[in-house]
């Protein structure tokens, strides 16, 4: 058996690492490039959202390097997610591929079994309850680790003095850490970068303006899809912030949610006024993250979303009233199949310099206000 | 006497203007692009330099539109900014009590909501072209009109004919039934020119708050059907701006104007530069899985820019290289 599984930012670095620690066989997808979206929106239905097209693109991409098993989780919400696995398991069928699809999902009815031995069945034989357990505490580590270095990228970009320097530790950590083996190796590799981030030479002085990102996951987490959104804005000169990444969306909703602990709680009451119930994917936390944000003294909000994206639609049309309400600047980003980047960069360009305007305003009123000894 | 040129290079016009430094507009010129920006930029600078006075030196360079990191790279732009700043550095200076600006060009059309002499919020259209100037051009060629005088015919139609709005195509098979129907051709018109402002402000105005004084620019604000059409829609009188059709352009060269007064200098390479080879070229970098498209701007055989490695590895080289030339030029 060769297990593969889709990309969705980082977690290709810490399933490989799960796998490699089981002794199971992986092929990781190539990262994401136009010829997966290629392939995913050649064999998808047209009407399909993107994430759909482009996870789909992994699988066959991971089949012809040798997979015969895809690993992919599930959700039985009000988005379409919930169908990816079941529609994407007949498209390799109709296309003559025997490629399983095992979807691991939590369970409605409360009856675990279907799912432990699905597995089971990943593990294989060989494979014991603590030996998994170990693993899945490995590799939870690693994602969490990834995150890090992904959050002081963040911070450092918009500030280095000799620009270019993040941009090329995240490219040379990209290759290395794809090729790397075990999570032990993998680790060292995530380390590695992290203190050469760490030695980059940062203007101290510098305030950045700072946009927080909310909206669709996959759009959230997966650069290839986002079009490298926290880049181009970090080398705008902002300090970026993702309101989901994945080692906060594995601890609220397998560990905290689990115990009814999860932060999800603080955003859904952030959210309460203007949208009080679930309307699938991240809608509410859409809403919720943006108010978070507005109170946190961010200068902005930047929605990502797929074309088509029902949730994200819901949230779409309340956030104006958000944003006027919580006086913060709210852009919506609707992402496709479409790689020509020069729209996308005008529309972000054109919202940094309306933040820096406004911060000017009001620096220069509080200033004024100050003077006149109020 | 010191001048300021401004490059708007969009996908369907490129326009060109000089200012003086108190912002008259010296010159301007509205060219096609014709999906040729390099050709496009070099033929406007040469009209230019051919209207240009004997003592005029120009000392700052602004560009702004789609095609803005091309011309910025070829003409040594002292900055390059994105079109909705642009446009609103110029509403702002030339209706300073200005609320909303609508701009329609010929692929894109975009609403700029400004509060208090600064832009609060802003949109661009983003999946459909029913709203812009090129569905205007291709159904005024359908019914065989000049382009010019589609306003005109417009504000002649006595019977009200809807026609869809919602997408280019619906629009236009619509409009077709509604010829087949025996309609005058100044009613179709202008039933043409109210779906346009419908789907406008139904799309990229969507959600926002149109207060006046609404300003209106673009190439299509030339078309009065269209702005009366704003003006019925929105219920108050919509101003369309002397150079309207070339705001873009007085905005990059009132921000060229700027930087350049704040630097000291202009790295504007001078009209010779209609004489140089431009040429893109790329390559695929195997650096990582990226795989990422390198594009190469050539002049006379030198690399000048690189756009397009997500790392960074080629262009900060480049810049490097680049900086180091410069202080050695300097020293």
């Amino acid at each position: 058996m060769k297990v593969t599984f889709p990309h969705i930012g980082n977690t290709y670095i810490g399933v490989k690492a799960v796998f490699d620690a089981l002794g199971v066989e992986v092929v990781v997808p190539p990262l994401c490039t136009s010829r997966t979206l290629e392939l995913g929106t050649r064999y998808a239905p047209e009407m399909a959202c993107l994430p759909l097209k482009v996870t789909l693109g992994n699988y066959i991409e991971s089949i012809e390097r040798g997979a015969d098993t895809i690993a992919i989780t599930g959700s039985c919400g009000p988005c379409r997610f919930g169908y990816y696995g079941v529609v994407q398991q007949e498209i390799l069928n109709d296309l003559g591929y025997d490629a399983e699809i095992l979807i691991l999902d939590p369970p409605q009815d409360g009856d675990f079994k279907p799912l432990f031995s699905r597995l089971a069945k990943l593990g294989g034989p060989n494979v014991t309850a603590g030996k998994a357990i170990k693993a899945g505490y490995l590799g939870f580590k690693i994602i969490k680790e990834a995150d890090e270095l992904d959050r002081m990228i963040l911070k450092v970009r918009p500030r280095e003095i000799d620009k270019g320097q993040t941009d090329a530790i995240w490219g040379k950590y990209r290759a290395d850490v794809i090729k790397a083996f075990g999570p032990y190796e993998i680790l060292k590799v995530i380390r590695r970068a992290k203190d050469e981030v760490r030695a980059i030479k940062i203007d101290k002085t510098f305030q950045p303006l700072k946009i927080g990102l909310v909206g669709e996951i996959y759009t959230l987490i997966e650069p290839f899809v986002n079009l490298n959104v926290e880049q181009k804005l970090g080398n705008l000169g902002v300090e970026v912030n993702r309101s989901i990444d994945l080692s906060g969306w594995v601890i609220d909703n397998i560990f905290l949610g689990l115990l009814g602990l999860s932060s999800e709680k603080r955003i859904k009451k952030a959210a309460k006024p203007y949208l009080d119930l679930c309307v699938g994917g991240h809608g509410r936390e859409c809403i919720g993250n943006t108010v978070l944000y507005s109170r946190k003294g961010y200068d902005g909000v930047i929605q990502l979303m797929p074309f088509g994206c029902m949730p994200e639609i819901v949230a779409e049309t309340i956030l104006p009233q958000v944003s006027k309400d919580e006086n913060i600047p709210v852009m919506t980003l609707i992402l496709d199949e479409m790689t020509g980047e020069a729209g996308y960069q005008t529309r972000l360009e054109a919202f940094v310099d309306l933040l820096k305007r406004k911060r000017e305003k009001e620096r220069a009123k509080k200033h004024y206000g100050l003077l006149l000894g109020h | 006497m010191d001048y300021y040129l401004g490059i708007d290079i969009g996908s369907v016009s490129s326009d060109f203007v000089l200012i003086d430094d108190e912002h008259n507009v010296i010159s301007k010129l509205y060219l096609k692009t014709q999906g040729q920006p390099i050709k496009a930029i070099k033929d406007g600078l040469r009209l230019l330099r051919d209207e240009m006075p004997e003592e005029a030196d120009i000392t700052g360079v602004g560009s702004t539109g789609s095609g803005r990191d091309l011309a910025g790279v070829m003409v040594g732009a002292d900055i390059v900014k994105n079109e909705i700043t642009a446009h609103a550095v110029a509403t702002l200076e030339k209706v300073s009590d200005v609320s909303t600006i609508l701009e329609i060009g010929g692929q894109d059309s975009k609403i700029i909501i400004i509060r208090d002499g600064i832009v609060t919020d802003f949109a661009m259209n983003t999946v459909c072209a029913a709203g812009t100037g090129s569905f205007l051009d291709r159904q005024a060629a359908r019914l065989d009109v000049p382009i010019e005088q589609f306003g005109e015919m417009a504000l002649r139609s006595t019977t009200k004919v809807r026609i869809a709005g919602r997408c280019a195509v619906f629009a236009e098979s619509d409009m077709i039934h509604k010829q087949q129907m025996g309609y005058e051709p100044e009613d179709i018109i202008n039933g043409l020119c109210e779906a346009l402002v419908r789907n406008y402000l139904n799309n990229v105005g969507k959600g926002k708050e149109i207060l006046p004084k609404v300003v209106f620019q673009g190439g299509v604000a030339a078309n009065v059907g269209i702005k009366h059409a704003f003006e019925e829609a929105l219920k108050c009188d919509v101003y369309v701006p002397e150079h309207h059709e070339v705001m873009g352009a007085i905005g990059a060269a009132i921000l060229a104007q700027e930087e350049a007064e704040r630097k000291g200098y202009t790295d504007f390479r001078g009209f010779d530069l209609v004489d140089m080879d431009f040429k893109t070229k790329s390559f695929d970098c195997d650096g990582c899985a990226n795989q990422c498209e390198v594009v190469q701007i050539m002049a006379d055989k030198q690399v000048v820019a690189r756009w397009g490695d997500r790392c960074g590895k080629w262009h900060n080289a480049l810049l490097k290289r680049q900086r180091r030339d410069k202080d050695k030029a300097m020293a």
